[in-house]
């Protein structure tokens, strides 16, 4: 399968792929990994006729903490993140970045893409609602700085205005006695995941300090529920409060019947995985090391 | 080429062989290894990315070539299945697969051995875990995987005893 025919470009710089992006608006699209774009465009799913390859501009492959905040630049891989140091530091970035699709898209796919497409079943915008994340866009108006839930609109729209391209993301370390955890699941490694889950949070002794949960795959984008958190803050995480937690989620979520599921399935393996997600995050905030994120058969 | 699309010159090492050719820019990398190199071990399967049929190593790492641009390969190195065998030589997984059976059709090997290539340049001795997390980018419809792992165990432990 071929794409349809396009004019290639590969600026050398950030400022020319948003002169370019101007230039050409609807008609352009703009190539990181290409692992969503390619089988996109080989379907011949939307039109282009200008393709911007961003994929060797400089300066935007980093990953590094700066003081409280970890810098990811968008064109980091999946891969290069979960072997990165500061997935050591948050180890559901690990999670996300080790366990997306398999390791060959891992090698190619980017975070900037993976955020910029905004999957409703997408690794990163689902657990990187859990932690304190901002997309930085630049333009050509300039740098603009999004909170993640803002920056995630709805089933496959971003908030990218004209010309714009997602640069970096900043999450700030969190504090002390804190553990994430982020769970997958899916039939096969290069399958869509059927329900994800995402849960960050920090304790005090045996009580439950701060805690933020989100489910995926589940709805047009991720879930959140006020309330389910709510119920578990200044509570000691016992088993029973996870439950009552978790149902109030499941119930917030609207998992579609699919080739993947029906929804009562789904409902029960989300109930499931966010209950395992929230007792590994636990774990890892007392220091225990829990190795993998997706599970597949 | 449709004459409004600018062809784009692509410049790449393949198994240690340097090539130039003027392409369009559409042209995926699996084709242009396949049609513009003659290298036909690198196998089209899905063409979706999900089989992993034709998974090559682009500068060390695999990746799916059916969802890569030729020219995003550009200045880069490539290795295929074509590289593996040696003056006249197997390489130990190539053998392993013979001897272990771990293939029926065929059609999936090219990518197994890419991505068990590289698993064993990462870890020398995987565990049984290790190398069905190694091949889970790969599908094979025939052999129920048990005799690819058992190849890619053997290898490993061929390889490491020299």
């Amino acid at each position: 399968m071929y794409p349809a025919p396009f004019q290639y470009y590969r600026p050398d710089s950030l400022q020319e792929a948003i002169r370019l992006l101007t230039k050409f608006g609807d008609e352009a699209k703009v190539l990181a990994g290409g692992q969503t774009l390619l089988p996109m465009l080989k379907m011949r799913l939307g039109d282009m006729s200008h393709l911007i390859d961003i994929g060797r501009l400089p300066g935007l492959s980093h990953i590094e903490q700066k003081g409280d905040t970890i810098h990811i630049g968008a064109l980091a891989t999946h891969a290069d993140i979960a072997a990165s140091d500061v997935a050591k530091t948050i180890p559901l970035l690990s999670d996300c970045g080790g366990g997306i699709a398999d390791k060959q898209v891992r090698n190619r796919g980017t975070i900037g893409g993976g955020l910029s497409v905004a999957d409703p079943s997408g690794d990163w915008p689902t657990g990187l609602h859990t932690l304190d994340t901002t997309v930085v866009c630049v333009g050509p108006a300039g740098e603009r700085k999004v909170a993640i839930a803002d920056f995630i609109i709805d089933s496959y729209t971003a908030d990218l205005q004209d010309g714009e391209l997602v640069t970096e993301v900043q999450i700030k370390v969190p504090p002390a006695n804190s553990g994430g955890a982020y769970l997958a699941f899916k039939r096969a490694a290069p399958a869509y995941p059927t329900s994800t889950a995402a849960v960050q949070l920090t304790m005090d002794g045996d009580i439950c300090k701060d805690i933020r949960m989100a489910l995926g795959a589940s709805a047009s984008k991720a879930v959140v529920c006020e309330e389910a958190e709510n119920a578990l803050r200044g509570q000691a995480l016992t088993r029973e409060n996870l439950e009552k937690a978790a149902a109030l989620i499941v119930a917030a979520s609207e998992p579609p019947a699919d080739a993947r599921g029906s929804e009562a399935f789904k409902r029960a393996m989300l109930l499931s995985i966010v209950i395992e997600a929230a007792e590994r995050a636990l774990a890892r905030s007392k220091g225990e090391e829990i190795k993998g994120g997706h599970r597949y058969a | 080429m449709p004459s409004s699309v600018q062809p784009v010159t692509v410049e790449v090492t393949v198994n240690g062989n340097k090539y130039r050719r003027e392409i369009e820019p559409r042209m995926l990398l699996v084709e242009f290894v396949r049609e513009e190199l003659g290298l036909t071990g690198t196998h089209i399967g899905c063409d979706t990315s999900y089989c992993g049929a034709c998974t090559l190593l682009l500068d060390g790492k695999p990746i799916k070539s059916c969802t890569a641009l030729a020219v995003q390969a550009d200045g880069c190195e490539i290795m295929t299945v074509e590289g593996l065998e040696k003056d006249g030589q197997l390489h130990p997984l190539q053998s392993a697969f013979s001897e272990h059976h771990g293939l029926q059709c065929g059609y999936c090997t090219p990518g197994m051995l890419m991505s068990s290539y590289s698993l064993l340049q990462e870890n020398a001795s995987p565990s049984r875990d290790e190398i069905c997390k190694g091949i889970a980018g790969n599908v094979c419809r025939c052999t129920g995987y048990q005799n690819i792992v058992k190849a890619v165990d053997a290898a490993a432990k061929q390889v490491q005893e020299g």
